[in-house]
């Protein structure tokens, strides 16, 4: 469960006030909202990448305000990927088991598990440089979710794919969705997404969360 | 069509443009204008080059090379410089990365430290080096407390060499690590940090694997600084043959004895080592050659 509660954040000019919202264990919540209105910032502040003027952050009801990102156990998508540029595919996915101290059998088995179920198998030993758009989505998502995470955080996955890749990566979306049941708040502008995976839609509008 | 769009279309269809005559021009006077400018220095430096080499005759260099003084001054000159370059990229690689990723009050002031050794006038570190070492405070002094509790006596022997170097090396370095970690996505270790990194671990795993090149660079850059020192080290640890003396004192200490023909060897022997380090960077293809 993620539980935003008054969270106020200012980052430059722009500011968020009172926001207050939460997720229930194994929804896929989206949050909508226009371009410009903090949705980035909200995500950024669940993973613990954003400091807070006030407020807190609850992760399956463990107050983690003042905790690393790192021990939050998020897996967080940001919105073009971000890979890491000098690690091959399986890199990526062992990375977050590695961190955990997972040993080498549980590393293949999950990195194996996660690329037949994200349809990146053939990819593993490949340099993510020259990875299209929906792979690199693809290998993110992947990323984020190996180490099983207790809520998975997407920040506008699909607005950078064309159409048809767009179309696929919604339907591998609702299948994670299916297989893991893990807590997702997904943020997107585009209604199309919101009607297609989400449990419920919330949305921001002058700094207030409301629900559909 | 708004009405005024229109109008300001019919406008633009009316108005003619004059006429110029239809010619063909050239791009030639472009590049022989800007190619003869930069043939002149190319010219300059290989003839400086090119006269070192026609002014010595293979057998005074191969004589002066093998003087036990040069070779030992060799051998120094090629450790001191390995030693201070490792010691500035140390330095330069952290501090390069604080002062790319954070904005903290006073970092203007850092920055501006960090870039004195580069700007100050070689003579004036090495007397800078000398003062701290042996200048009393409180009746402690660097230097003697190095030499009589320590036994690692520092002015007029080796480590000033390097420390010498390193203190010019260093601030080359630590620029060159600073612009590599500035091309460095800094989202990357921020995403390693939501995935369990600690800020040390996303150093180490994410950012310093990307910084490889640029560390590369940074060595190199303070490895042909280090072997270009001459002023602080002449200052601070002296010229004394077989000891404390480099090629680039060697040089200096040719010259003033007269023997000019050694002189212009180990000034060969110099460049033969600059022109190597400049093709490893090439070779080793770290950005700076494009």
């Amino acid at each position: 469960m993620i539980e935003v509660q008054g969270l106020s954040i200012q980052a430059g000019e722009f500011a968020l006030q009172d926001v207050s919202f939460q997720v229930a264990t194994g929804q896929y919540a989206v949050l909508m909202g226009r371009t410009g209105r903090g949705k980035t910032t909200i995500l950024e502040a669940i993973c613990g990448l954003r400091g807070l003027v006030s407020g807190s952050v609850l992760i399956d009801e463990v107050n983690v305000t003042e905790w690393l990102p790192g021990d939050r156990q998020v897996g967080y998508v940001p919105q073009d990927a971000v890979l890491f540029p000098t690690m091959n595919v399986r890199q990526h996915l062992e990375f977050g088991l590695q961190l955990r101290k997972a040993g080498r059998k549980v590393c293949q088995q999950k990195s194996a598990a996660m690329a037949a179920l994200l349809g990146i198998e053939h990819l593993l030993e490949r340099s993510v440089r020259a990875l299209s758009g929906g792979e690199s989505q693809r290998v993110a998502l992947g990323r984020a979710l190996a180490f099983e995470p207790r809520v998975l955080l997407l920040d506008e996955p699909l607005s950078a794919l064309d159409q048809e890749t767009r179309l696929e990566m919604q339907g591998l979306l609702r299948q994670i969705k299916e297989q893991t049941g893990v807590t997702t708040l997904h943020v997107t502008h585009n209604q199309d997404e919101a009607d297609a995976l989400a449990d419920r839609v919330l949305r921001l509008d002058d700094g207030v969360v409301t629900e559909d | 069509m708004p009405p005024e769009v229109a109008r300001l279309m019919s406008d633009r269809r009316g108005s003619e443009l004059p006429k110029h005559p239809r010619r063909r021009r050239s791009d030639v006077p472009f590049f022989l204008v800007s190619s003869g400018i930069s043939a002149l220095f190319v010219l300059l430096i290989v003839l400086l080059v090119a006269a070192d080499v026609a002014f010595i005759s293979p057998a005074e260099f191969a004589a002066a090379i093998a003087k036990p003084e040069i070779k030992a001054a060799f051998r120094l000159t090629l450790l001191s410089c390995t030693a201070a370059s490792i010691l500035s990229i140390w330095v330069a690689t952290p501090l390069g990365y604080l002062m790319s990723r954070f904005r903290f009050p006073g970092r203007w002031i850092i920055d501006t430290i960090v870039d004195i050794p580069i700007v100050l006038p070689p003579l004036v570190l090495g007397l800078s080096l000398l003062i701290l070492f042996h200048t009393s405070v409180g009746g402690f002094q660097l230097e003697r407390w190095l030499t009589d509790s320590v036994g690692f006596p520092v002015t007029f022997h080796w480590p000033a060499v390097i420390l010498a170097q390193f203190s010019v090396s260093c601030a080359f370095a630590v620029r060159t690590m600073r612009v590599t970690f500035d091309q460095i996505d800094p989202r990357a270790e921020d995403v390693a940090r939501t995935l369990g990194c600690t800020r040390s671990q996303a150093f180490a795993t994410v950012a310093l694997p990307q910084a490889i090149p640029g560390m590369v660079a940074a060595f190199t850059i303070a490895w042909a600084r280090a072997l270009g020192e001459f002023g602080p080290i002449l200052v601070f640890a002296g010229s004394t043959r077989m000891k404390t003396e480099v090629l680039s004192t060697s040089v200096f200490l040719e010259l003033s004895i007269g023997e000019l023909d050694a002189a212009v060897a180990v000034s060969l022997v110099m460049v033969a080592m600059a022109v190597a380090v400049l093709l490893a960077l090439r070779v080793m293809g770290t950005g700076l050659n494009s």
